[in-house]
């Protein structure tokens, strides 16, 4: 009895004192923050204000610079499902010997830094850089095309690089668990392939698109180093506004009431998923 | 010579691996034939050549005098029932029946009559908005039957469909089978390795042995007049009896028995309800003989006797009574000469 009580102790005190320690407390110091604020000589007031949530909504910079990261953040998701989607079923349908080979392929990039892909892209989108050199060598332009880099456009290529393999993971774990006798039965009873396509394998694979679009959207609509090393300043992020007010402003009730405003839209994406994704399971 | 299917020397290598030896057999129209055999015999492969699921290696298909082999799975006038019933688990009982007419691009208005009549047949309307995950494997089984049917197919392939199905349940489903196939007239094949199943439910048997076909005809025939010692064993229980031939009379140690058969060693099959106690045995060509019971499993209906004659040779019976010690006996037509394998 003793014995089993002090085991349930090991098991749970170690995760809870960490989720306490590392995930709660900043939080609430976070949240606390908030509805802290500024005097004149940049020391933090204790006392409660909504003046920074009131500096968010009248200011229009933050609404635009909100909008545009979910703009950039939607056009990752669209991307890497359109190259994802039919890559998962390749692998799932097609690939037959040389499905893990390929699957580990998909799996490699992710153990490679981040900066270092995303300093590839830049080498690759430079004016001296590959994609330039080649559009002169072929004529297709005269002299360097500067809206490769330092663009929303550099960021959204970028961000789907780095987020196709979020997306083709949880598809190809959906498309394996249909049992392959649907497929059968489908073509059994007159469906060609497209129509088996579209009434079959798309409806039960949606759960795994969602996580995926899912995943690729919030981790796109936080990012905060694409933007800064390829997007220039016209590809301004959230993420890179709170940066900027935790380090170079110095303003943290200010930049904490921006990141509990982040939170507050990514809590709710994912209940909105979740929903979704119950209301398909229990169909 | 036509006949409404017709398969043509069709076999499967899978590799190095035969899985169908050149199996040639014709079906008719309305006919409820059953590929019987235990797994490996090659019947499923045989049923996936059928639905167009595998290519036959050689030989062919001709339904209605066309070809049939060349022809891919949603083209073909066939339906599978599968053993899984691979229900599509995010449409309703209503939509999964109506899958095939949707596909083939059937009126709006005809697809709710048809579908409705289709469930009413397996007596499943008051399921066309339930799920497949909220009925049972029996009602899936009949949605299942349902979603081929409403198609009228030219034949319906049944893989194994009440494999998955409590006892009970089975006997209440092949009975509904039988009935539901002589109602809608649609030619059915029906994979088991259930003998007993088999036996039940058809119009004709082929037992498939080794991706060959071991023995084919009606039930009755099969089962009482099997050819070789395994179709004798498969269908039911059966005494394999060892005797030798001369000058037309078998010596099987404890009984000699006359016979229409070349000289040398023969094998009989002997049905364990064909033994009787010889008190009970009358009329001409008895074989009577004498044996000591040695072990009794009673079964309620009857009991399985295990006999054992003066020359060690045991055979088994199954009797209603015990008798009184008289002996035992068969009818010469009982014992039924086997061809060597």
């Amino acid at each position: 009895m003793g014995r089993s009580r002090l085991s349930a102790w090991l098991v749970t005190v170690p995760p809870l004192a960490w989720i306490a320690a590392f995930l709660f407390v900043p939080y609430c110091l976070l949240f606390c923050y908030s509805f802290w604020s500024l005097d004149a000589n940049q020391q933090v007031l204790h006392h409660g204000t909504f003046a920074n949530y009131l500096h968010l909504a009248t200011t229009p910079l933050y609404l635009t610079v909100i909008l545009r990261s979910m703009r950039i953040a939607f056009s990752v998701v669209l991307l890497s499902l359109v190259i994802g989607y039919p890559l998962a079923c390749f692998l799932v349908f097609q690939a037959g010997k040389y499905r893990r080979m390929l699957y580990q392929a998909v799996i490699i990039p992710l153990w490679i830094s981040y900066l270092v892909r995303a300093y590839a892209w830049k080498v690759i989108f430079g004016n001296e850089g590959v994609m330039n050199t080649l559009l002169q060598w072929c004529h297709a332009t005269s002299h360097p095309l500067g809206f490769l880099l330092y663009s929303p456009f550099a960021v959204i290529v970028t961000l789907t690089h780095i987020y196709v393999p979020f997306v083709v993971l949880p598809v190809v774990a959906s498309l394996e668990k249909i049992p392959p006798e649907l497929l059968e039965s489908s073509s059994d009873l007159g469906a060609n392939a497209w129509q088996t396509f579209a009434r079959v394998i798309l409806p039960l694979s949606l759960p795994g698109v969602l996580s995926g679009a899912t995943f690729a959207f919030l981790l796109s609509f936080g990012d905060f180093l694409a933007p800064l090393l390829l997007g220039g300043p016209s590809s301004v992020m959230i993420a890179n506004i709170v940066a900027n007010l935790f380090g170079a402003d110095y303003n943290w009730p200010l930049g904490a009431a921006v990141a509990v405003l982040i939170l507050a839209m990514v809590l709710a994406i994912l209940t909105l998923t979740q929903k979704l994704e119950r209301r398909w399971r229990a169909a | 010579m036509s006949s409404f299917l017709r398969l043509e020397g069709v076999g499967k290598r899978f590799g190095e691996h035969t899985v169908l030896e050149s199996i040639s057999l014709d079906v008719e129209q309305g006919e409820f034939l059953t590929l019987l055999g235990e797994s490996g015999s090659g019947k499923t492969t045989l049923l996936r050549i059928l639905a167009g699921f595998e290519e036959p290696t050689t030989g062919r298909v001709l339904l209605d005098d066309q070809r049939l082999d060349t022809m891919p799975p949603h083209r073909r006038p066939i339906h599978t029932v599968f053993q899984s019933y691979a229900l599509f688990p995010h449409m309703s009982v209503f939509d999964n029946v109506a899958y095939g007419l949707r596909v083939r691009g059937c009126p709006r208005g005809e697809i709710t009559s048809h579908v409705q009549e289709a469930l009413a047949k397996v007596r499943m309307e008051r399921f066309s908005g339930h799920f497949p995950k909220q009925i049972s494997g029996g009602q899936k089984q009949r949605v299942a039957l349902a979603r081929a049917l409403v198609n009228r197919p030219r034949l319906l392939l049944l893989d194994e469909p009440l494999s998955a199905l409590d006892a009970n349940l089975r006997l209440e489903m092949q009975r509904e089978l039988k009935l539901l196939q002589r109602d809608v007239g649609i030619t059915f094949i029906f994979v088991t390795h259930d003998q007993s199943e088999a036996l039940a439910i058809s119009d004709r048997v082929v037992l498939l042995h080794h991706g060959k076909v071991e023995q084919c005809g009606a039930p009755r025939t099969i089962y009482s007049t099997p050819r070789t010692a395994y179709a004798a064993s498969f269908l039911g229980k059966s005494n394999l009896v060892t005797g030798t031939v001369r000058q037309g009379v078998a010596d099987c140690g404890a009984f000699s028995v006359p016979v229409a058969l070349p000289d040398g060693p023969v094998t009989f099959s002997l049905r364990p309800e064909c033994v009787v106690p010889a008190s009970d045995a009358a009329g001409e060509h008895v074989v009577r003989f004498a044996a000591e019971v040695v072990a009794e499993q009673f079964h309620g209906a009857d009991s399985l006797l295990t006999l054992r004659c003066a020359s060690g040779m045991e055979l088994s019976a199954r009797v209603a009574v015990q008798g009184n010690g008289g002996g035992f006996a068969f009818k010469a037509q009982d014992l039924v000469p086997l061809e060597h394998e």
